[in-house]
């Protein structure tokens, strides 16, 4: 029943998008406005509506909603789908909450749990620490530099990303090992005289997050501040405010959606994250994302993993429009 | 309350670009003092620099007798209103008049009185929760004013900030700043490139250009003895016959313009053969026959009017005249075309050194 309506969803969006070009007609019938099709023509807007479609049905609704109805199913050989076996249920959301469950006893799944709540907590550290890091960066591109400054430091700042993401996950490593180089440096120089293990601290993991996402952190900041007028600053600065007052009354309440989008991108992302946490987390540090890649790729439980990958999906939702909601910022101002 | 502004041979260099060349002058305490000159002559570098946004390259500003070097502009005893009135946009009114006070860490209930002082200064009473936004122009402006005064600056500085507003606001808002000035009793310093504004407001001007201060007095002087030939042409219009003095004697001296020989007074004490600029204000300059050497033949070429007075544009020996005749005169303007003599008191006639007029 849920699959067929998943297959039925296409009908109905090619179907409102006929409607609403129907009622643009209409609408447009006796007044000076043109019509959508008459202000594009035939084929041009034959082509819009079906790349629109194709878009919105194949990237962004069917996916998800393929994988939501995937995961109220039990996992099943491909033989015993659709048949008698293939009912709705919530096993997989109730592994979650239980674990494997006994019959003598209730018990929970805390290693999973336990895997949840790290991912939110050190994605939230991660977000911190990449504001903290990009906020002095944005303010000096976009108030502060010259132009000529402005795009050497821009060059500077994207020319990092052209190494893949693997790569310098294992450059990290390689420089955070305890037989790595930073350790070699601080050994040699007397600074401690056992090597320190970085990577099992986590350390790695959060230079490494916070690195990956520095410019999805800096260019909508440098968005927000760059339209900053700056007399503001100096009218403030003139009045007599010290310069973290600037910065926490005029600077940042204008600069609101701007850090608020890049502060929802950046937690949204390393939660989201896999290679990073595989490759830096520490031995004790499980990445909710790998549970739901080993459900994928391991245990070809599809159903499970897109189970967790929902609960992951709309924990981060739940949890970005609380913080909208608690720093007053509306969803449309951080498009601007 | 009020305190006394001393520029004491300030030059203010932008890598190889001089801003403010050797600028001194001492402005009194409770002194409306206003810079006028044209964009780009420097004004704004001198009002940049007495707030403490630009350091001086040489010399120095005092306030109050303290030399300001290194004290940054939110230590300065003094506030500036901007050009843009730069006010807080997600503030409100309130917020924003207060803000001076509450980066002083003035307790909430003072800081309310004083707002509410401050709004009902300027007749604003009950608009303090509005946002900025809500406001017109010439609200946003007091708001911008009473943010100013809300820290009791010394000295407040004041660049352009009438420029947005239409005609009719701009002299209401002269008014209510020149009452605001007597009532809060402090220096105002007040950058314009707008000689209307600069007269009607001031106790004194310093005439700009080119980053030096050519002139500095009251409207009067400054209208009516103009030191050089750019200040004689830049405040108020002004006829320039240049040429070179043939005569010079104790009543003024005579310069060969391309009309002819014309008197005018000489307070420069300018010598027989040197370069020279005779000139007249059009208001002076009456249509008729008058004393010799004081009497110039021209061709009407069109007349302006513009309500209280008219401006006949005049074309005589490849120059051009403006005579401005008031209300009661306006019947004796003659018919475009027409060959007319227009004369003047040789009194009012100005005889200063040749140099660089302000440009049309």
């Amino acid at each position: 029943m849920s699959r067929q309506f998943v297959f039925l969803l296409p009908v109905i969006v090619i179907a409102a998008y006929w409607g609403m070009a129907r009622y643009d007609a209409w609408r447009g019938r006796d007044s000076a406005s043109r019509s959508f099709v008459q202000r594009n023509g035939l084929v041009l807007s034959t082509f819009l509506v079906v790349a629109v479609g194709f878009w919105t049905l194949f990237m962004v609704a069917l996916p998800y909603l393929y994988m939501m109805q995937e995961s109220f199913h039990p996992s099943l050989w491909p033989k015993d789908r659709g048949g008698p076996l293939d009912v709705l249920t919530l096993e997989h959301y109730e592994f979650f909450v239980y674990g494997m469950q006994s019959d003598t006893q209730v018990t929970y799944n805390f290693t999973h749990g336990k895997a949840f709540v790290v991912t939110i907590l050190i994605s939230l550290a991660v977000t911190g620490i990449n504001f903290a890091l990009c906020y002095p960066i944005a303010f000096y591109l976009a108030q502060v530099a010259t132009l000529q400054k402005v795009r050497l430091l821009m060059l500077a700042l994207i020319l990092p990303y052209w190494v893949n993401e693997i790569l310098r996950a294992f450059a990290l490593r390689i420089l955070l090992a305890s037989e790595g180089i930073l350790n070699k440096v601080l050994q040699y120089s007397g600074l401690s005289d056992a090597p320190i293990d970085f990577l099992a601290a986590n350390v790695g993991l959060y230079m490494g997050l916070s690195y990956a996402y520095l410019l999805i952190m800096v260019f909508p900041l440098y968005n927000g501040i760059e339209s900053l007028d700056k007399n503001q600053i100096e009218a403030a600065r003139d009045l007599g405010a010290p310069w973290w007052r600037i910065h926490k009354d005029v600077v940042i309440p204008f600069a609101k959606p701007g850090i608020a989008s890049g502060c929802t991108m950046v937690f949204m992302l390393s939660a989201g994250s896999l290679a990073a946490p595989q490759f830096l987390g520490g031995p004790n540090t499980l990445w909710f994302t790998s549970i739901v890649y080993d459900f994928f790729f391991q245990s070809f439980n599809w159903a499970r993993g897109s189970a967790y990958a929902l609960i992951l999906l709309l924990a981060c939702i739940v949890f970005v429009m609380i913080v909208l909601r608690a720093f007053k910022v509306s969803l449309g101002e951080i498009t601007r | 309350m009020s305190a006394d502004v001393e520029l004491d041979h300030v030059t203010v260099r932008f890598s190889q670009f001089v801003a403010v060349r050797e600028a001194t002058l001492r402005i009194a305490g409770g002194e409306f003092f206003s810079f006028l000159g044209p964009s780009g002559c420097g004004k704004t570098t001198i009002l940049r620099t007495i707030s403490g946004f630009l350091d001086p390259s040489a010399g120095a500003v005092r306030i109050a007798g303290q030399d300001m070097a290194g004290i940054g502009p939110n230590r300065r005893p003094t506030a500036l209103i901007f050009q843009n009135l730069a006010l807080f946009p997600l503030m409100t009114v309130a917020d924003n008049i207060g803000y001076g006070l509450r980066v002083r860490n003035v307790t909430k209930a003072e800081r309310r009185r004083k707002v509410d002082e401050l709004l009902n200064l300027i007749a604003l009473s009950g608009h303090g929760d509005k946002l900025v936004s809500a406001l017109s122009g010439g609200q946003k402006q007091r708001v911008a004013i009473a943010r100013a005064l809300a820290v009791e600056p010394k000295v407040l500085l004041l660049d352009e900030p009438l420029s947005a507003l239409d005609l009719k606001l701009r002299q209401h808002m002269r008014n209510e700043l020149r009452a605001i000035q007597r009532r809060v009793g402090i220096t105002f310093i007040y950058i314009t490139h707008d000689q209307g504004e600069a007269l009607t407001m001031s106790d004194r001007i310093a005439v700009m250009n080119g980053g030096v201060i050519e002139q500095i007095g009251d409207g009067k002087t400054v209208y009516d003895e103009p030191e050089t030939a750019f200040v004689a042409s830049f405040v108020g219009e002004n006829n320039a016959f240049p040429g070179r003095v043939c005569a010079a004697d104790s009543t003024g001296a005579v310069v060969e313009t391309s009309f002819g020989r014309l008197r005018g007074r000489n307070p420069k004490g300018l010598k027989t053969g040197d370069a020279a600029i005779l000139f007249v204000r059009p208001e002076l300059l009456r249509f008729g026959k008058g004393g010799p050497e004081a009497s110039i033949a021209t061709t009407v070429l069109t007349v302006a009017f513009e309500g209280n007075a008219s401006h006949v544009f005049l074309k005589g020996s490849g120059k051009d005249v403006t005579v401005t005749v008031g209300r009661h005169d306006r019947a004796v303007i003659p018919g475009q075309g027409a060959g007319v003599d227009i004369s003047y008191d040789p009194a009012s006639g100005l005889v200063l050194p040749e140099g660089r007029l302000a440009r049309e």
